[in-house]
């Protein structure tokens, strides 16, 4: 397999930002790759890089071998953005937007192509219509068919389903399942975990423009394998506290690593006579891992 | 399918396309406009101005001016608001990932303008002809086009600089307000040059947009204020040095790809 992305030691600051700080990685062909952090990660920057519309400060980003800025023409023609912003020229019918859209890639009689797209994301009796009258999620369908009008190798999708109903999350996911399959590489950034759970293959963490972690989903779940516990209580008793993955409102996550290790929980609990409001177990999720990663209390070792 | 096909030919459709399906704000109202300006300008003034020593009357003189006026007020408004909308609605996005170099996106949009600045021109001179139709005996039509082709380049060229720079449409307003519009009305579209006192005629010569004026006027009558050499060579030099200007601001990504 040949690489489809690689993003060497790149960095880009914003005034006092350091909106991405020495990023590296390597998604190759066919992956299904996910690129998760939380908002002003650096995510949208590091897709912005690679698709040319932000230039970086250090460091080299690369589609399918071509430099991203000295062959940007074989490196844009290579990639298809789905963009995270719900944007759309008002002037224009759906299909006269992806008619003009394949004409800026040079392709003049792109009908059969088009007509395909329009048919996979639902949008065919939606055709003549002008993109203003459209809702959200149909303008949401747009933007990926946009991005796919030049059949690009690498798709890159930022927060695709995000205000996006789970109808068509679900028929927007048979449809990127799809050209996965038929070979397109998939890099995605979702803010939906279970999304990214379910469908990729290998998973980037950014924080703070860093890679913190970056390893197949598997990997990922295994690491972090062991249990959360949901505690309705008052307070948690001291000796717990470095395990407090997370709280919210009286809500205690505590992390342990086997069910063994529940029994010197409650006995601490009944020890410091703290009553339990309420008491749950859960699995490890990628939720859980990329909550310990990004809170840093218990995952920061082992990234 | 053939992807060695440039994409600069479908924006430049994309741009027609824009202007073309709101053209009665874009092509019918500057051409009222001019033809108001006309009405006003030749009843109030016809008998007071005298110009190329009387050999024109004033209405044949002032046709020419507005539709030079046109061509230009035009140009600059097809890029600037194109550009100025697609950034406020961040669908700039699809003209920024496709692979079109700078100068591809420079002929387009450029390209965009010019057209629009010569429908509107052909449209104002269309209605005003009927004020003096002597007009259609141009002598020399070729010396018209070069100027309302070279002029609209340079306000097109204008027009997307405005647009890059600007961050909110204030700016374009400002943009054109305090300097295109200036510059226009002391270009002598109203009045020939020679009617000024000296201080003002010197000044006007510093004005590129009186070289586009009266160059174009020189297609219609024969007549100018400058040899059209001189003012051809001076428009020229402009439109050579922006389209520089312009795509060595595109080629940097000022702004568009910060």
């Amino acid at each position: 397999m040949s690489i489809a992305v690689e993003v060497v030691n790149v960095g880009r600051r914003f005034g006092r930002v350091q909106a991405l700080d020495d990023v590296s990685l390597a998604v190759e062909e066919g992956e299904f790759f996910g690129l998760l952090g939380p908002n002003g990660a650096g995510k949208t920057t590091l897709i912005s890089i690679l698709a040319g519309l932000t230039r970086a400060d250090a460091g080299k980003a690369r589609i399918l071998g071509h430099d991203v800025v000295t062959s940007y023409r074989a490196a844009r023609r290579a990639l298809g953005v789905v963009p995270q912003e719900l944007v759309f020229d008002p002037f224009f019918t759906v299909r006269e937007t992806l008619e003009i859209q394949s004409g800026y890639y040079g392709l003049r009689d792109n009908r059969a192509w088009i007509d395909e797209i329009l048919h996979h994301l639902d949008l065919v009796s939606k055709a003549d219509a002008n993109m203003r009258s459209l809702s959200g999620g149909m303008k949401r369908r747009v933007l990926v068919g946009q991005a796919l009008v030049h059949k690009p190798s690498v798709i890159v999708l930022d927060e695709p389903t995000a205000g996006v109903d789970v109808v068509l999350r679900q028929s927007l996911w048979t449809f990127i399942r799809k050209l996965n399959r038929d070979g397109h590489t998939i890099i995605l950034t979702t803010h939906y975990l279970e999304e990214a759970e379910a469908l990729c293959g290998r998973i980037a963490m950014l924080k703070a423009g860093k890679v913190v972690a970056l390893d197949t989903k598997q990997n990922l779940l295994s690491r972090f394998a062991g249990l959360t516990v949901r505690l309705v209580v008052e307070r948690v008793p001291v000796a717990w506290q470095p395990r407090v993955l997370r709280q919210e409102a009286g809500i205690f996550f505590v992390g342990i690593d086997r069910y063994a290790d529940l029994e010197p929980l409650l006995a601490a609990l009944r020890t410091e006579g703290i009553a339990i409001g309420e008491l749950a177990l859960q699995e490890t999720d990628l939720e859980q891992v990329f909550l310990r990663i990004m809170g840093g209390q218990r995952g920061e070792e082992g990234a | 399918m053939n992807l060695s096909r440039a994409g600069w030919p479908t924006l430049l459709y994309k741009e027609l396309l824009r202007f073309w399906k709101v053209s009665l704000q874009t092509i019918l109202a500057p051409v009222l406009t001019a033809l108001l300006y006309l009405l006003i300008f030749s009843h109030v003034l016809e008998a007071n101005i005298s110009v190329f020593g009387g050999k024109v009357t004033y209405t044949a003189f002032l046709i020419p001016g507005l539709v030079m006026m046109s061509v230009l007020q035009n140009s600059f408004a097809n890029t600037s608001s194109s550009l100025m909308q697609s950034k406020m609605n961040g669908n700039l996005i699809f003209i920024l990932l496709p692979p079109m170099s700078p100068l591809e996106l420079f002929a387009a949009y450029v390209g965009g303008a010019m057209v629009r600045g010569l429908v509107v021109g052909i449209g104002v001179f269309a209605v005003t002809l009927f004020f003096a139709p002597s007009l259609l005996r141009m002598p020399h039509p070729g010396w018209a086009l070069a100027f309302a082709l070279l002029g609209s380049a340079i306000l097109g060229s204008l027009g997307l600089i405005a647009a890059i720079w600007a961050e909110k449409f204030d700016q374009i307003s400002a943009f054109q307000n305090f300097l295109i519009m200036p510059l226009t009305f002391l270009s002598g579209v109203f009045y020939s040059i020679h009617s000024l006192p000296p201080f003002w005629q010197t000044l006007s010569h510093a004005n590129p947009f009186f070289y586009m004026i009266d160059g174009f006027r020189y297609g219609f009558f024969g007549l100018s204020d400058v040899p059209p050499t001189t003012s051809l060579a001076i428009v020229a030099g402009c439109a050579f040095v922006l389209s520089l200007v312009t795509l060595a601001i595109l080629e940097s990504g000022w702004k568009l790809r910060h």
